[in-house]
């Protein structure tokens, strides 16, 4: 051809151009140091604010000792010291990764998340998976036959997922599909039976699915499932109406770039627009929103453990809380800000791989 | 589709009384009223237009790829086949294989996600679902190596974003030949890029159309890359063809009023220059003048992301400005035009070396220091559509400078200087009530003109003030510009891409290039005999609305 | 989060402010009477279709709403804390009757009456809330946006860091905070609304500074410092009023925030005494037990009572930011068919 485009390379001054994966390494470390500051800014608001109104020790028994006793108690826990000393001892218990010791029952923080993590991590991970089948598929559809009648009635629905209360939801479901039906447990994550078998396993892990699957026991199994279906749709209706609000409303925006029209113009089926040119630049947004809700998700879970009395870290909260152990209510909260502020890392990450633009 | 193709002297496409309505927020549009049209096997059309004119709803209609909103009738004939009346898949099997778009801004016509290969396979794929991934690779390849992209074989692999607009623009153009589209309709093909790689674009289609007799439709309102590229055209206005000629035709002796206006609007490189314009006297008094910007070795950088180098936008540029002098500043995009003109205004800071504006040294400067000289500056935007605070009417948009600086006035007396001002750019005193929004492009451009002058300053940047409007449009207002520079005497920094424009309009040139001022000097020293490589490739990029003169420049430009 | 994302494809900000939009808005209803002009009125004569309906729907329920909070001593049969009347006891867990259309609860309240007064306790808490973290919020994204550099930095590395952190968590703490957990009517509607506000701040604050990033690049603002206008001018008469755009669609999302928090806090037994105001999270709270007995009335009732409220609520933010959004909003389409064959 005429002359090659050599000429216009240097038509304008642009910025070093580089391969993603040159820059990738630097990114996910960038974003990773980050995560510290978020931390601790996260930890000193809430061990500030939980200390302004007084001690835990004052919360948790004031009214029952009488001064002398509570003053005792204080000066053993070291909660008479400058409240910046204990603050500063406080970052360095974290740093060791020592969140704390529950007043009431004397546990270490650090314990009560490796015996209910887990629970807690299979409930999200259940919801997930039921928020990703409803929200990414139903979201594409809504997207696609958008302002007609599937549109209307799909987002009316994910509206309703998100403006009624996981509790209530629980509620709902409880009363229908186990107290109505009688097909699905009311609470738990095992029948008695079903803990007898589990506790037979030997060393067993914290993942009662991957146990049970192991075991190859189908009655386990199936007690298993039913016990996490409720709990699962509950919080995944939750998420996935949210879902589908951010697949309809960035499918459509990504639908209207020039670039679809682009390669419509050159014959590209609709359906095809849809599920591969449209679907990834969409993508991008939607895994880092969705990053976000994994904080919510957490909140979620709180309320959904507490309706389904699934052992979990949201359980062991509310039933701290109920107490009034304030330590524990700190530890646990500062452990799940961590595992938020983690998991955001991640999701970051993700989306930085799936765009190749990043320019880190 | 191919066996049911006519002989190949048929018109390429036929469109028939083609009638397009749209709803919109306003009530129907009618954009397209009536138009017939054909184009012959290996015929390059250009439809010229105005904004609004209908063009590009029209080329789009060939593709079948109207809004949902659109009502159409007529027919289109594609190589026989009615586009109208096409079913979905009749339709997108014609799309690609017969005929083939390419858009405007080549960056947001490509999957920013996606490799380039893999793009080119859709459309493939979409005509040969059997075709394997290897295949797609062989042709993405061969169809990067007709366009002249270097490298092929490892480039089909890269995003869109590691290739240059240009290179962009290739891609898209070998898309449309991979699939072996014998029709190319290219709305707008050169106008997001700089005149030096749109004259390689526009030798590019000539050299489709010459290799594989392709038929182009050229959607475009630069009269240049008409005189450049086009056998026949057709000039449309408020949705009818106004007049339909051959290009050489058109251009020497346009029948239609409306074309003549159109093509009188066009400015000409080298056929008025505003030094040339002045007596002698005025020329030596110009001279002389007191210079009121100067600038020494001025450096601009842009701070660099965290560890990265910093980016230095204009490096070691010496200039100044005289009292009453119009001083244009030409240059690409990335050129540092619009850096240096934002720091003469004190928006941007500089780095290093020495600019002094109306006395005041800009380098470490002191906002509080600065603002008492604000008054004596005045300001233009590219932009017309957002230069203004939506939210306040046209007086208060005039008067807002008033309100800073002569709060002491009072209301009625700010009332009557915008009014003085309003009618000092020709436009009717009850506008004033009326909001940004309700205004057209060039009338916003005008108040935009008022509210720089409302103080009468000293010195006026304009920043692209007319690249945004309609060629018509951009005639008045420079005209404006020049009435009112010479009444009102003000010296004016001119910052355009356009070399035509700026010689119209400035009494001396600066030519930017990549941050330094490679050349400077009166208007027809710097166009006529250019002393830098750049300048000269500048000036022969610049297509001239004349094709005749245009063809003699292109074979100058190969040698 | 937003510290070091790349630039997401295919989404704006929320609520796709652009100011052509803005400007086609303003010039179109410039010049109606005031209340054609107030956001949401403009909103209903600017929508269409499905979208009115959404709209109207939601004004609707959050119309009554707030007429059932205002007039909740007239409607409501019975007080909130009353357990009997004319000295005979109401009993407990009744199914609904003539008596107690919506049957009575594990403490002997009747339900009816104290899912209206509930309404009252919801809208409080709704209004300090939003208003609290409104003001605050704008002021700091407004101040942040526009002065830059170190002040900018800490502020949004603070509203991230408190962004990304599960709001309720952050509202329980709030509330251990404020009232150590338990308390009476006004107490606990504070508590509620000042525990939602922490966590609301940096969502407004996040999107007014958004907002004032982008329209400090406008030539328009430019224009202005050209000028020489001053920072407060500058930062009011340009700025704020052009960022406020989004605020309705916040305003509303966060207000169902507001109702679900204050719920959850109540189901987690961290709400108002039931004795000092009805709390439809306290009530749900109490009757999940009774669910598992079949008892279905204690809970259906104050549970829809929230879903409905934040519906109303979303129904209507959603629609606003729809109608804001040029992307999103739907057209008066020909319903002729699209092609026609001459």
């Amino acid at each position: 051809m005429t002359d090659p485009a050599t000429t216009e390379v240097e038509g304008a001054p642009r910025r070093p151009r580089r391969r993603a994966s040159g820059g990738l390494g630097r990114y996910i470390l960038i974003r990773f140091l980050l995560i510290i500051p978020t931390v601790l800014i996260l930890m000193t608001v809430v061990f500030f604010l939980m200390r302004i109104t007084g001690d835990p020790i004052t919360a948790a028994l004031g009214g029952r000792l009488t001064p002398a006793e509570l003053a005792a108690r204080r000066a053993e826990a070291g909660y008479d010291r400058p409240l910046i000393i204990q603050y500063l001892d406080y970052l360095g218990g974290v740093l060791r990764g020592d969140f704390g010791t529950t007043y009431t029952d004397r546990t270490p923080v650090t314990e009560i998340l490796a015996t209910y993590g887990a629970a807690t991590f299979e409930l999200v991970a259940y919801s997930v998976v039921v928020a990703l089948v409803l929200g990414v598929p139903l979201g594409m559809i809504a997207a696609r036959t958008r302002d007609r009648w599937p549109d209307a009635v799909l987002r009316i629905v994910a509206i309703l997922g998100y403006a009624t209360p996981v509790f209530f939801v629980g509620l709902l479901l409880k009363l229908v599909f186990s107290v109505g039906l009688g097909w699905l447990p009311v609470a738990g994550r095992l029948s008695t039976g079903g803990e007898i078998t589990m506790s037979r396993i030997l060393n067993p892990s914290p993942f009662y699915l991957l146990d049970a699957l192991r075991l190859g026991d189908m009655t386990l199994l199936g007690d298993v499932v039913t016990h996490a279906l409720l709990p699962a749709v509950a919080l995944g209706i939750l998420t996935g109406g949210i879902f589908l609000r951010l697949v309809r409303t960035n499918m459509i925006g990504t639908l209207e770039m020039q670039y679809i029209e682009s390669a419509r113009s050159r014959g590209v089926p609709e359906s095809r627009l849809t599920t591969r040119h449209a679907l990834r630049p969409a993508l991008i947004p939607i895994v880092t929103v969705m990053g976000m809700q994994i904080a919510m998700m957490l909140g979620g879970a709180v309320l959904t453990e507490t309706t389904f009395e699934w052992n979990g870290l949201g359980y062991m909260l509310a039933e701290y809380m109920k107490a009034r152990d304030y330590v524990a209510v700190q530890g646990i909260v500062m452990m799940l800000a961590v595992i938020v502020a983690l998991s955001n890392f991640v999701v970051d990450v993700i989306a930085a791989l799936i765009d190749p633009r990043v320019r880190y | 589709m191919t066996e049911a193709r006519p002989d190949d002297t048929a018109a390429r496409l036929e469109i028939r009384d083609l009638d397009i309505r749209f709803a919109t927020d306003a009530g129907d549009v009618h954009a397209v009223d009536g138009v017939s049209l054909e184009v012959a096997p290996g015929e390059i059309l250009a439809v010229v237009g105005e904004s609004g004119s209908g063009k590009s709803v029209t080329a789009r209609s060939v593709l079948g790829l109207v809004p949902e909103t659109a009502q159409a009738s007529g027919t289109v004939l594609v190589s026989g086949t009615d586009v109208v009346s096409l079913s979905p898949s009749a339709l997108r099997r014609l799309r690609g294989e017969d005929v083939s778009m390419i858009f405007q801004e080549p960056s947001s016509a490509l999957n920013p996600v996606f490799p380039i290969w893999w793009q080119i396979g859709e459309g493939l794929r979409a005509h040969r679902p059997r075709i394997t991934r290897k295949e797609i690779r062989a042709e993405a390849v061969r169809a990067l190596e007709s366009v002249g992209i270097p490298d092929a074989s490892e480039r089909i692999d890269r995003y869109p974003h590691e290739f240059s607009g240009g290179q962009k623009q290739r891609i898209m153009i070998a898309m449309a030949l991979a699939l072996g589209a014998e029709l190319i309709v290219a709305d707008e093909p050169t106008t997001a890029l700089d005149v030096t790689v749109q004259a390689e674009i526009l030798d590019l289609l000539r050299e489709v159309r010459d290799r594989f007799g392709t038929s182009i439709i050229v959607i475009t309102h630069n009269m240049g890359v008409v005189a450049d590229l086009a056998d026949t055209v057709a000039v449309m206005h408020h949705g009818r063809i106004v007049e339909r000629a051959g290009a050489r035709e058109l251009f020497a002796s346009p029948r239609e009023e409306y074309t003549r206006t159109l093509l009188a609007a066009v400015p000409h490189l080298g056929r008025s220059s505003a030094w040339t314009a002045l007596p002698p006297e005025a020329q030596q008094a110009l001279t002389e003048a007191e210079p009121l910007v100067t600038a020494r070795e001025l450096v601009i950088e842009y701070p660099g992301r965290l560890g990265r180098a910093p980016f230095r936008a204009v490096q070691g540029v010496d200039f100044e400005i005289r009292a009453g002098e119009v001083y244009g500043l030409v240059g690409e995009s990335g050129s540092g035009k619009t850096t240096i003109g934002r720091a003469v205004a004190g928006l941007e800071r500089t780095t290093g070396g020495s600019l002094s504006v109306l006395g005041h040294e800009m380098h470490g400067m002191r906002e509080r220091t600065f603002t008492p000289l604000r008054r004596r500056i005045g300001f233009v935007f590219q932009d017309p559509a957002t230069s203004f605070n939506p939210h306040l009417t046209i007086e208060q948009c005039i008067a807002e400078p008033l309100v800073v600086h002569e709060r002491e006035l009072g209301a009625a007396e700010h009332t009557r200087r915008v009014r003085e001002l309003l009618a000092a750019v020709e436009l009717p005193g009850d506008y004033a009530q009326r909001y940004p929004h309700e205004l057209s492009g060039g009338q916003r451009q005008r108040v935009s003109l008022a509210r720089a002058l409302v103080l009468g300053p000293e010195l006026l940047i304009a920043d692209e003030p007319t690249s945004a409007l309609d060629v018509s449009v951009q005639a008045t207002v420079l005209a404006l510009f020049r009435e009112l520079q010479q009444r009102l005497g003000f010296a004016a920094l001119f910052i355009s891409h356009d070399l035509a424009v700026v010689d119209s309009l400035a009494h001396r040139i600066g030519v930017l290039y990549r941050g330094e001022l490679v050349e400077q000097g009166h208007g027809p020293d710097v166009l006529q005999r250019p002393q830098h490589e750049y300048t000269r490739r500048l000036i022969a990029s610049l297509p001239v609305p004349d094709p005749v003169e245009q063809a003699r420049r292109r074979e100058a430009r190969r040698r | 989060m937003t510290l070091s994302n790349p630039e997401p494809v295919g989404e704006g900000e929320p609520g796709g402010t652009d100011l052509a939009a803005e400007s086609a808005a303003v010039a179109a209803t410039a010049r109606a009477p005031w209340y054609l002009r107030l956001p949401v009125v403009s909103h209903l004569r600017r929508s269409v279709g499905l979208q009115r309906g959404m709209l109207v729907a939601g004004v609707v329920i959050v119309a009554v709403l707030l007429l059932s909070a205002v007039a909740a001593p007239l409607i409501a049969p019975y007080g909130f804390a009353q357990t009997a009347a004319d000295g005979t006891p109401f009993g407990t867990q009744q199914p609904p009757s003539a008596a107690h259309p919506l049957g009575t609860t594990v403490t002997g309240f009747d339900v009816l009456s104290r899912v209206i007064w509930g309404t009252r306790t919801a809208v409080a808490v709704m209004a300090c809330a939003v208003v609290a973290s409104l003001f605050l919020g704008v002021a700091l994204g407004l101040l942040s946006g526009y002065v830059g550099g170190w002040l900018d930095r800490v502020l949004v590395m603070l509203a991230d860091a408190i962004y990304a952190f599960p709001s309720l968590l952050l509202a329980i703490v709030m509330s251990i905070v404020i009232s150590g957990g338990q308390s009476d009517a006004w107490g606990g509607i504070l508590a509620a609304a000042l525990s939602i506000t922490v966590v609301f701040v940096p969502q407004y604050f996040r999107v007014i500074r958004a907002e004032v990033v982008r329209l400090k690049a406008e030539p328009f603002v430019e224009a202005a410092k050209v000028i020489g206008t001053g920072h407060r001018r500058v930062m009011g008469t340009h700025l704020l009023r052009n960022a406020t755009r989004t605020l309705p669609l916040i305003f509303t999302l966060n207000a169902s925030e507001a109702i679900l928090t204050l719920a959850a806090l109540g189901f987690l037994g961290f709400g108002i005494e039931p004795t000092s105001a009805s709390e439809w999270g306290y009530d749900l709270n109490r009757a999940m037990a009774d669910a598992t007995s079949g008892i279905w009335w204690t809970g259906l009732f104050p549970g829809a009572a929230i879903a409905l409220a934040v519906l109303g609520v979303t129904l209507v933010g959603e629609s606003v930011n729809d109608l804001n959004d040029p992307r999103l909003r739907t057209r008066r389409r020909r319903r002729s068919e699209r092609k026609v064959s001459a």
